[in-house]
């Protein structure tokens, strides 16, 4: 899933502060999964806003609404009809959700209200590890499923650097060294073999070599 | 008139090799680095110039060879992935043959966390070992990533690290024979404290013959007090000081421990002279360039060779 934190309460405050009729709208999808901006965050957020404003002597007009995703169409047309009564949509989606309930609402401003991080795991609850950075070309096939691109701090596919220690990475004991992880679940899954193996340099060009990816499939285009 | 690599001619005649570590400043006084120079000619084969090590900005590595050259030392320049990608890093390999720089020193680098530009984007394009396959094959078939062909190719001497004081430890050896096989001629290891430690990698190295295919040269430093080993010990990572090395700095008075630390790295020394297939040291006297000479001279292994031109 896409991960997200909200942002700082003086954050938001201070880009709604010329705003009274604010759409606060959530994503039912990664962000809810993350606990940062499902119906349940929604609410929260909404309700801080209003108490906020009442403490502050404000009158404010808040509504709530949470859609399936905010990165697909067909859910971002719920807010049609809606969005235009408010001044301003406060968006509790990730980066995406953001940007593509901009695009259908051309004249809507629309901010976000979380700092989109990582695509990660839910590692138990209330802990979330990053663990891809859609690198385009996945190699964790010869990794024995460890990704050293994401899980190493330098990134590295050869081998570990000096500051493995006990398990760990140098540069945050709380995180393993994912170069540790690999050796072993290669030795564990009968891969020595791939152990001495040299990666050659890596094709960013898939990750940014043209400005934003895209990825366009004929097969599904075709029905609409 | 191209000058080869001191260090290469030391190494293939087969003479213990003495090298040490120069940090430029924080600032563009080229008069440091002259100094630091000066303080080591005639101590040591070559000097090596580390790239804003730590991740703290510092005089580049580059320049600070350059000088090190025009006051008649053979500089290694140490180059680190970290901070530049597979472009600059080319360019600056070409650049340092350009100026008569002969040797090279392939790393990963610190990771940038923990500098002075700890917001700084970590590059990373290539990592250490693709970075000494790219300088070897720029070398020895002329081309560059992607087999684009160079009109001049460079000439350097190619090295690359270890740190048999890291984990995992097996893989340390398997990680040593990656970077022998993508080209790495020779190799300066972690500071060693732990000599038995050392021994056994040694031991694994010699195991694969991996003696016969890189230079190693034993990492040395030698520690200012008892305070710099339990600092090394517990603050820096893949650091190995064992419990006897610190006890050792204690029992002596604060103001003798500087003579025990240069004492420590002299036996050090000895012990790395007598071990099959260490080819030399490697002495990183951090911000202490003027023990060098002292340590050298101590551990029996001055004057250096006059190796003629040929």
């Amino acid at each position: 899933m896409i991960t997200a934190e909200r942002k700082p309460m003086a954050e938001i405050k201070a880009m709604l502060a010329p705003y009274r009729k604010i759409l606060v709208v959530g994503c039912g999808t990664c962000v809810a999964e993350c606990a940062s901006g499902g119906e349940k965050e929604v609410g929260l957020l909404a309700s801080a806003l209003r108490m906020d404003a009442q403490i502050e002597g404000r009158t404010i007009e808040v509504r709530e609404m949470t859609i399936d995703r905010q990165c697909v169409y067909e859910f971002i047309d719920k807010l049609t009809g809606v969005a235009d009564r408010y001044e301003v949509i406060l968006s509790l989606g990730c980066g995406a959700g953001v940007q593509a309930v901009a695009e259908a609402f051309p004249k809507m401003l629309v901010i976000p209200a979380l700092n989109t991080t990582f695509i990660g795991e839910t590692k138990e609850p209330g802990l979330w590890v990053e663990n891809c950075r859609a690198c385009g070309d996945c190699k964790l096939g010869y990794f024995a499923a460890v990704c050293p691109v994401t899980r190493c701090a330098k990134g590295l596919y050869n081998g570990p650097c000096g500051g493995s220690k006990n398990g760990v990475c140098e540069v945050d004991p709380d995180t393993p060294c994912a170069w540790q992880l690999i050796v072993e679940r290669l030795e564990n899954t009968g891969r020595n073999d791939l152990l001495e193996a040299i990666y050659p340099p890596a094709d960013w060009s898939r990750q940014q070599g043209k400005g934003p990816r895209k990825i366009a499939r004929e097969d599904q285009r075709s029905e609409s | 008139m191209k000058a080869d690599s001191n260090l290469k001619k030391v190494l293939t005649q087969n003479v213990f090799a003495v090298t040490a570590e120069c940090g430029p400043p924080k600032g563009a006084d080229p008069g440091v680095i002259k100094k630091k120079g000066n303080l080591l000619k005639g101590y040591v084969d070559s000097v090596n110039v580390t790239d804003n090590q730590t991740g703290v900005v510092r005089l580049c590595s580059m320049a600070a060879c350059a000088i090190l050259r025009q006051e008649g030392l053979d500089p290694i320049l140490q180059m680190v992935t970290r901070d530049r990608n597979r472009i600059a890093l080319q360019s600056d390999v070409l650049g340092a043959s350009s100026l008569g720089i002969r040797n090279i020193l392939c790393l990963s680098g610190d990771h940038q966390s923990f500098g002075n530009q700890q917001q700084a984007k970590g590059v990373f394009d290539i990592d250490s070992i693709q970075l000494i396959q790219t300088v070897r094959r720029m070398r020895d078939s002329g081309q560059i990533i992607g087999g684009e062909a160079l009109s001049d190719p460079p000439e350097l001497f190619i090295g690359a690290v270890a740190n048999p004081f890291a984990d995992p430890f097996d893989y340390r050896v398997i990680r040593l024979g990656k970077k022998a096989a993508a080209g790495a001629e020779f190799i300066q290891t972690q500071c060693i404290y732990n000599v038995k430690r050392f021994k056994e990698w040694m031991k694994q190295v010699l195991d694969r013959g991996l003696d016969k295919k890189v230079y190693i040269l034993g990492g040395v430093t030698p520690l200012k007090s008892a305070r710099m080993a339990e600092y090394m010990s517990k603050q820096v990572a893949g650091m190995d000081v064992p419990g006897d090395v610190i006890d050792r700095l204690k029992g002596v008075d604060p103001k003798d421990q500087r003579r025990e630390g240069i004492r420590i790295a002299v036996e050090t020394i000895g012990a790395l002279k007598e071990m099959e297939g260490v080819r030399g040291v490697h002495i990183m006297a951090i911000e202490w360039e003027d023990a060098v000479p002292q340590i050298v001279e101590e551990a029996g292994l001055y004057p250096r060779p006059r190796i003629s031109e040929e």
